[in-house]
This record gives structure tokens, sequence and C-alpha cells, in this order.
């Protein structure tokens, strides 16, 4: 037996002419919590994939139990003791817990007949080893995400995993479940198994992890055991930067806020919101997934027919209806997730920014193609998106510049109030910055005000001028000035539950 | 690809910078090729192709209906029973009595009841197409399951309308549309002509097909980025149904004769030359010229082989095949 699980050397793999990973050397021992962070695109998701064998590198070679494995496919990688948990937990929700865990079990053994007794003795059997109390006979739609969690590890185990990847495992989780989650893991490394924590959380891996490898750009830039780091040496590992952004804190010119909102709620997710924004604002929310930050800003763009409360713009009361009308009203959304809420990836970057717009830009039954190029080609330089021309496809672009698109469409809709739900989600170092220079531009120079929504708290700390804390519908804290800081934002999130 | 780079701009200027349709073309000139060296004599006849004009019209317009359809990942399984639909409500307008009298007596009285034939048959179009938008943008049901039922409802009504046999006596006018000439080329082709061009117009150059197409390459950033997704595709529906009966007109018009069960065989024909022709079924993505060069491969594939004397059955089962191979070889081609 040798002393590492798995190990990675010299790893490269390219996606067309982006180099994905590039010489990256990783090895996990027996039974220790690893911990590979890094921002997104940095290669952590390759990575993931190389192991599980879902990618084959074009260089070099991967080893399991010392011994090289050559060619790794899914299936071998399973029998090798990989499983890997995504952020979905890739379960079927219309079936039980008992049901689940047999499934991948039986499929494993090649079995084809079903033996519910047997299977579900299984399930109470991992259940208990595990630690947790969950009925196998729910259904597993039914049960919350940390149930969801401990279901697919219990699968994970009974599939013999001697490695488990966990892939941003905190990411929905309150402090209660992240604390009972910990117990689990380390639970299972108590009983040998392996654990490869996915994350961008530093503090919470920090509380874990024993080992720590950092990528950026598809590169490892540091590895080490966790009591070598702190937080800021990991996010300077990470990101390449030490963090120097300048706060943005602007003098407001007085005058009525520009967007005011009272007692705005959502049945069922947002409760009684009050809200308030000036022109040059930009105003943050944190809370973490379904605290009914989302439902929120869907109210102000017009998607939650069912709001109650009063919304006013430069004073003036408005009931958004529909999309149509929050956006005649000067009202824009950049959806949480680009890709599937966003954009229209196969389709031209002109086709992307004039989308909203196109009923302005007709002449009679005709598209005024030359006022479309007009709009098109100003906004292009504008946003500096870089790409060959406008006719290139968005799905061609990064996730820099894709977000640039995103942000020229709505200023072509003349918005005054901008919604930013995760503006930098998927985004790379460099292009970050950019992306908050334009968002700081548009409120200083162009008077918008911004309503930012993020799971990033350093981006709300440097880039807001206030933020509120929201959780079960409500703002349960609201911050500003010099009690503005990394800490008291994580500190209010964490006494959630 | 790449080494090509100097022709490229003529080129992709001409083609739109389409692979889908610079590989129509080669298959259509292969065909082409094929046909002629397998039938030296007879298939490149003047006759043989002047009677394609006539036939393949009607078969393109229900595809391009098709196509549009497609274009928001949907489908219209009612083609068909719109097209015969809206010709037997105009044959049926014919044998009023005073119609007929004032079409008999020609003149300007036969041209103006002609026209309103006309008009009828689109509005019967239309109406159909805005019962299919209904369903599907309104009340949610899914496209091939709404227009499978509104298919039947459309063909019952014609058989009612009918009473089962064909109807007759169209007047001259009527059959000028489907089987006349002008300048010397069929109608059928004419009317095909302007058909494509305006609907190519309408995807490129308004704001419904623009819409339509990025509603289907994205439906719910369509939604975020405030598309009426709706109203759009009731019209594309609309439309669908107008051009159905477009092609029901000249079907008639040929045969001077209407009938419940016409052209069973041209839905699923429609559908394979919308897709032949570079359609993305699951929305996104179609160009009328795509699909007049399928139809056009098609048409020589078939009247080549009809030529041979080989079976008509054989003929669909090679249409059928040929589908299979294009759509693997563009999966293949994707996947690269």
């Amino acid at each position: 037996m040798s002393d590492t699980l798995i190990e990675l050397r010299n790893i490269g793999k390219r996606f067309g002419g982006v180099r994905a990973l590039d010489g990256v050397s990783l090895a996990i021992r027996p039974g220790e919590i690893h911990c590979l962070a890094g921002e997104n695109g940095s290669g952590k998701s390759t990575v993931i994939k190389v192991m599980s064998g879902i990618y084959t590198p074009e260089e070099g070679e991967i080893l399991i139990d010392g011994r090289p494995v050559g060619r790794l496919d899914p299936i071998r990688a399973v029998q090798h003791g990989v499983q890997v948990i995504y952020q979905d937990f890739s379960l079927f929700g219309n079936l039980t817990v008992a049901e689940n865990l047999a499934l991948n079990t039986y499929v494993l053994e090649g079995r084809r007949r079903m033996d519910w007794r047997r299977a579900r003795a299984m399930a109470v059997e991992v259940l208990a080893r595990i630690g947790v109390d969950i009925d196998p006979d729910a259904e597993v739609g039914t049960l919350p995400t940390s149930g969801r969690q401990v279901v697919a590890i219990a699968r994970a185990i009974l599939a013999r995993a001697r490695l488990i990847i966990m892939d941003e495992p905190t990411t929905a989780l309150t402090r209660h479940e992240v604390d009972a989650l910990f117990a689990i893991v380390r639970d299972l490394q108590a009983q040998g198994i392996a654990v490869l924590f996915v994350s961008h959380k530093m503090r919470e891996m920090l509380e874990i992890s024993e080992r720590l490898t950092v990528f950026r750009n598809g590169r490892k830039v540091a590895e080490g055991p966790m009591s070598d780091f702190d937080e800021a040496a990991i996010t300077h590992a990470m990101t390449g930067l030490s963090l120097t952004d300048d706060p943005y804190r602007p003098a407001l010119p007085p005058g009525p806020p520009l967007l005011e909102v009272r007692k705005l709620s959502v049945p069922g997710s947002v409760q009684d919101i009050d809200l308030s924004l000036r022109p040059g604002e930009i105003v943050g929310i944190s809370g973490l997934i379904g605290s009914g930050r989302t439902e929120l800003a869907r109210a102000l763009f017009g998607m939650e027919p069912g709001m109650t409360g009063t919304i006013r713009l430069g004073g003036r009361e408005i009931h958004p209806r529909s999309v149509q009308e929050a956006i005649a009203l000067g009202i824009a959304y950049v959806p949480e997730d680009r890709l599937t809420e966003g954009l229209f990836l196969p389709q031209s970057i002109e086709r992307n920014l004039v989308v909203s717009i196109l009923e302005r830009l007709r002449r009679g039954p005709f598209l005024d193609t030359r006022a479309v190029r007009e709009k098109t080609l100003g906004m292009f330089r504008d946003m500096q998106i870089a790409a060959p021309s406008p006719e290139t496809a968005v799905g061609n672009l990064s996730g820099g510049n894709a977000q640039r698109v995103m942000l020229g469409r709505w200023l072509l809709t003349g918005a005054r109030v901008l919604i930013l739900n995760g503006p930098t989600v998927g985004v790379d170092v460099g292009s970050k910055a950019t992306i908050h220079r334009i968002i700081r531009d548009l409120a200083q120079r162009e008077g918008l005000g911004v309503l930012m929504i993020s799971d990033d708290v350093p981006e709300l700390v440097t880039n807001c001028n206030r933020i509120h804390v929201m959780h079960r519908g409500r703002f349960v804290a609201d911050l500003d000035g010099s009690g503005m800081t990394e800490d008291r934002i994580n500190d209010a999130l964490k006494t959630l539950n | 690809m790449a080494s090509n780079t100097e022709t490229r701009p003529l080129l992709s200027r001409l083609l739109g910078r389409d692979a889908a349709v610079a590989q129509l073309i080669v298959i259509t000139l292969l065909i082409f090729v094929a046909m002629t060296a397998l039938n030296p004599d007879k298939f490149l006849r003047y006759y043989n192709f002047e009677s394609l004009t006539y036939i393949a019209p009607e078969l393109g317009i229900l595809s391009i209906a098709m196509m549009i359809a497609m274009l928001t990942g949907g489908i219209d399984l009612s083609i068909v029973g719109v097209a015969n639909l809206a010709a037997i409500v105009a044959g049926v307008y014919f044998r009023i009595p005073a119609v007929s009298e004032a079409a008999a007596a020609g003149g300007a009285g036969l041209v103006l009841h002609t026209a309103a034939a006309v008009l009828i048959a689109l509005v019967v179009g239309l109406a159909a197409g805005g019962l299919n938008g209904v369903l599907i943008a309104r009340l949610r049901i899914i496209p091939i399951l709404a227009t499978l039922g509104t298919g039947q409802i459309f063909a019952g009504l014609a058989l009612v309308l009918t009473g089962g046999p064909a109807i007759t006596g169209f007047p001259e006018t009527w059959a000028w549309i489907g089987a006349g000439k002008i300048l010397g080329l069929a109608t059928p082709l004419w009317v095909l002509i302007v058909v494509a061009g305006l609907v190519a117009l309408l995807l490129a150059r308004t704001t419904l097909g623009v819409n339509l197409m990025l509603m289907g390459t994205n439906p719910r950033a369509a939604i975020f980025a405030g598309i009426r997704s709706g109203r759009m595709i009731l019209y594309s529906y609309m439309l669908t149904g107008m051009l159905a009966a477009v092609a029901g007109g000249l079907l008639s018009g040929r045969t001077n004769s209407a009938k419940a069960d016409f052209g069973a065989s041209y839905l699923l024909q429609a559908v394979l030359i919308a897709v032949l022709g570079g359609t993305n079924p699951a929305g996104g993505k179609g160009r009328v010229l795509g699909v007049l060069l399928a139809l056009v491969a098609l048409m020589l594939l078939s009247s080549g082989l009809q030529i041979m004397r080989v079976s008509n059955f054989l003929i669909d089962a090679v249409w059928g095949a040929f589908l299979v191979i294009v759509i693997a070889i563009n999966y293949l081609r994707s996947r690269k």
C-alpha cells in the first residue's frame, strides 16, 4: 500500500485554445481532509473531472495506490473508490431515500432484480453508520438541502468510496448544517475515507481541512498543510492580488431617493422589505440561497405578480406587472445565472445587446438595420468587449466579456435602476476588477442606482455604500460606513439559522 | 476550413456563413450528377424539371411553415389539415349559387370572387393557426399534442363540409393558380418564390423574426430580456397556418379539387425537409434558403428514382434514410 491514494502528475488539459490545466500535480493521502481552493475558472472543476475519469488529460499521468492507471474512465474511477458529490447531488427527487441508495449499488453490482427488503436494510445501516436520523422511506425531493447532501454521502459510502470529492458543499447550508456536515466528514476520516473539498469559502475550509492546494488559471500556485496559511494568504494565492481595491464611498448628491420600496412582500419568500436607493448609490444585499434575495429582485423586475407593498421610482409610484413594464420604467435585472437566464449563447453579440430594445429600433414593419448597427457598435466600444466583431457568438466569449454584454444590453434600454444578481460569478479575477469599475462608473457618472446581490462578501464590502443582510425574507442587519466590514457580515450570516 | 481563407469572404457572404447550406449545395449537386448518370437520356429533360415546378411549391411552402413552427422549438402537425380545410372552404364558397353564377359569367366578377376565395382561405389558415397559437402560448399545451389534436379537428371539419368525396367545380382562375404560367414559369413557383422571399425578410429584418430566433435559442433568457414570448408564439403559429392555407390553395388549384385527406404524406415530408434544411427542431435555428435547397435535393432524388421505376414505397424509405444520414453527419460534425 502506498501512502498516496490518488496522485496526479503533471496533468495538462486543453479545451480548444484554452489551457484549462497546465502541469498540475496533486496527491491525496488515505483518510485526509484536503481542500482544493481557487476562483471560478481556475481549473478546479476540470481537476475533479480528471480524477473521476470524465475528462482524459492530454498530458501527465494518474496513479492510484502508487500504480499508474493509464486512461481513467468514470466506471474505473468508481471501481477505484473515487466518488464525486456535485452541488446538485444528482439524486432522484421522486424516489425515496432507500431507493436512491440502493439504486446505485444495484447498478454497480450488475443486479437486475430489486430486493426491496435488502435495499431498505442497506439504507438503514449506512445512515446509522454516518450517525444521522433520516427516514429511509422519505421522498428525497421533500428533504432539505442538508438532508439530500447526507443521502449523497451515504450513497458514496455504499459505493465503497475511498475518496469523496465534494464540490462547494457548504454553499447552500446554514451554520448549524455546516457543523453537522463537518462532524460527518470527521467521522468518514476516522473510517479511513479521504475527503476533498472544492470550495472558495476560505473560512470554513480553514476550520476543517488538513491540507490545502490552491489553483489559479489552471496551475497549482500553492500547497501545504493548512496551518501554513491564513485567510489573507489563501486569498492572495487564489487571486494573485492582495486586496487593495479602494472601497466605493462617494459623496452622494443630496436629493430624493431614486427608488423607494415600502413594505414589499412576496407571499412565501419576501416580507415587509423597506429599501431605498439614491442615484449613484450601490446598495448590497447579502444572504443565503433561499433568503428571498432573488425573489426581491424579481419582484422589482415585474416577475412576481403576487407582490404587495409600494415601489416609488423617481417619486412616482409604479406597479411593474411584467418584465416589459419594468424595462420601460427603467429597471434592469442581470439574473443570477448568466448562461441559462441571461444570454443567447449561439447568437451574435449584436442580437444579445439589442434584444430588449428591438421594438424601439423598428421603422415601419422592419428593423432599422443602420440604427441596430450604430447602437451595437457604440456599446461594443463603451463596454470594451474583447471580440473580433459584434457578429461573434456570445458563447465564444469569456465570462467577463459575456457579463459586459449583459450590462450593455441594459444600458441600451436606458435603465435607471440596475439590479445585479451575482455580477461576477464565473468571471476571472482580471475581468472582475473591470466589471466592478464599470458598475461604479455607471453609478457615479450616469447616476444609476445599483442593487447588488452577491455571495461574495468582499465584493459587496468594496463596492457598496450600504449593505443589507437578508434572511427568511427580511433584512436582519443593515450595515454602512465603518460598520461595514467582511467580519461583521460574515458574523451576521453565520448566526442565522 | 482554415485552408480556404482567401476565397472565404465572397463565398461566406453568399452562404451567410452557414456550413449547413454549403453542405446542402454539395448534396444537391451530387444528387443531380448521380441521377443524370443513372438516367442518361430521361433525367435531363425540360419536361421533367417543369413538372417539378408545379409539384414542389406546395410541399416547399408547407416545409417553410414547419420551419417557422420549429424556430421556437415547436412543431405544427396540423398543417395538412389546415391546407385541406382552407381549400375546401374556398371550394364551398364557389358552390354558393350566387357566386358560381357570377363566376361562370367570367370577367370582373370571376376575378373578384376568386380574390374573395383566396382571402377566405387565408383567413381560415390564420384562424386555425391562431387556435394552435392560443393553445400553445396561453394554455401552454405542448405543440406536438396541441397541433395533433387541432389537426384532427380540421380534418374532421373538412370531412363534414365535403361529406367525404372531393369537392370540385373550382373556376378556371383557381386552376390557373395551381397549374398556370406567368412569364413562362409555373404560377406555383412564383408563389413559392414570393413566400420564401417574404419569410426570409421577416426572419432577418423584423422584430418578430429576430425574437422567434432568440426565444428558440433560450426561452428562459427571452423572458428576462422582456420578449413578449406568448404573443410571438401566437404570431408564429398564425403565420404557419396562413402558409399552410397557401399550400392548400396551390394543391387544390393543381388538382382542381379539394378533399379532406389530400396530401397526408406531406406532413412528415415537410418535417423532413425542414430538418434537412438545417432547421434545429429544438429551436433557434432555421433558414429559408436551407429549406429550399433541401426541397430541391429531395425533389431531384425522387424524380430520378421515379424515372428509374423504383417503387414509391421504396422512395419513401430512401427519403427517410437520407434524413437519418444527414442528421448523423450534422451530429458528428457538431461534436468535433
